[in-house]
């Protein structure tokens, strides 16, 4: 695992390098119990002005088992968090994570669970768009640049998740580090602004507070992270596996 | 050393351009009745570069930074957009940030002058975020029509 780390930049030593290695001191030093937790607010310190790198891969796994009935925590966290409004028209008012609810019509056990942008690792929407604006960044998250898109909407077309939105209307109001603007596609950026500073999604935070804990959020590549702990002993599943695109978004009880 | 780079060779491209906006700046005043832009002041002493540098060329440094924080997270504050709107947001009589349809912002000021039209703030907040007071309505009410 150090060498992963290590190999982030190429300069020999730097103040990057000398963290990791004076946190893997520490982490030495500490008993196993708090090692994890120190290990793990590593892997997120990502310093400003370094590039993020395919060594980690960021996802989630939502237990859905978990997910209070009728709670939409989530949902209301990441409107908040990405200012996005409601124009009383629900037809084309943006969705970065909606409820679904599941039904099994031979046994009738319903299932409601947080549906968003998958972040494919081979996503359909990066594969279609003519523009450039529909990408993967090197850590798995899939974004839109907005400065590149022209809003022709063939990657909601292509979203087996219907994950996209488009902005019909003109905004205003809009949240700092979160630009949104007429005639460009958006969708859930696992919220990369927090996410770049080291935090969590605001639908997982949200989530905790309310005491449901149905989403955990890290490193799929970090085999010390919770949620690689996780999907590698319990079972989990991927919505439309068949497709074959690796969502990094993993569900447990459907 | 890629930004050094950057900044040198914006230095080098500005060059031309200052020494046209300065003979242009020096022949103004020489016009009688020729109104000058009423261009607020920042925070602190000094912008991050050279004035005449930011004069000319703060659209290539935006630019290069828009590509590096969306395509590869970095995040640094020196070039960042969101800086330059918290460095020079300008109050108005209540003590509150104006947006950019105020005559006052900093960069409207300039840009109506130039009749430069941008479109910078169709999607971006041009004010700072503090307490998030730029979402006064219309926001967060979303409950109901999501549960389907």
């Amino acid at each position: 695992m150090s060498d992963s780390k290590q190999s982030i930049t190429d300069k020999p030593i730097d103040n990057y390098r000398r963290k990791f290695l004076g946190q893997l001191a520490a982490v030495t030093a500490t008993g196993a119990l708090g090692s994890n937790l120190i290990l793990h607010n590593f892997a997120e310190a990502r310093p400003a002005d370094q590039a993020v790198t395919s060594n980690v891969r960021y996802g989630l796994l939502i237990d859905t088992s978990k997910c209070g009935d009728g709670c939409n925590a989530c949902v209301t966290a990441c409107n908040e968090e990405n200012g996005l409004q409601d124009l009383d028209r629900p037809e084309t008012d943006a969705q970065w994570i909606r409820t679904v609810k599941l039904k099994d019509k031979s046994t009738a056990r319903t299932v409601s669970l947080p549906m968003m942008c998958q972040h494919c690792e081979f996503p359909p929407c990066v594969d279609v768009c003519p523009t450039g604006a529909s990408f993967k960044r090197a850590d798995g998250i899939v974004l839109v640049d907005k400065h590149l898109c022209i809003g022709c909407r063939y990657c909601m077309m292509a979203c087996p998740y219907k994950a996209r939105s488009f902005i019909h209307e003109e905004l205003t109001g809009q949240v700092q580090g979160i630009p949104r603007g007429k005639g460009t596609v958006e969708s859930c950026t696992l919220c990369v602004h927090r996410v770049d500073k080291g935090e969590r999604p605001a639908c997982v935070e949200a989530c905790e507070k309310d005491g449901h804990k149905a989403l955990i959020f890290g490193d799929l590549k970090d085999p010390t992270s919770d949620i690689a702990k996780r999907v590698s002993t319990e079972a989990s599943t991927q919505v439309r596996g068949d497709l074959r695109l690796n969502p990094g978004v993993r569900y447990q009880g459907i | 050393m890629n930004k050094v780079m950057n900044v040198e060779i914006f230095k080098s491209i500005s060059w031309t351009k200052s020494a046209l906006i300065t003979l242009m700046l020096i022949c103004l005043p020489a016009q009688a009745g020729v109104p000058m832009p009423d261009i607020p002041k920042g925070k602190g002493d000094k912008c991050v570069e050279e004035t005449s540098l930011m004069r000319t060329d703060h659209m290539e440094m935006i630019l290069h930074q828009r590509d590096e924080t969306v395509h590869k997270g970095i995040r640094t504050k020196k070039h960042s957009f969101k800086e330059c709107i918290n460095c020079h947001a300008v109050k108005d009589e209540n003590n509150l940030p104006v947006s950019y349809k105020s005559p006052k912002h900093f960069c409207n000021s300039c840009h109506t002058y130039a009749a430069v039209k941008i479109d910078c703030f169709e999607c971006h907040a041009s004010r700072p975020d503090n307490n998030k007071l730029n979402r006064t309505n219309s926001t967060v009410k979303r409950s109901k029509t999501n549960l389907q």
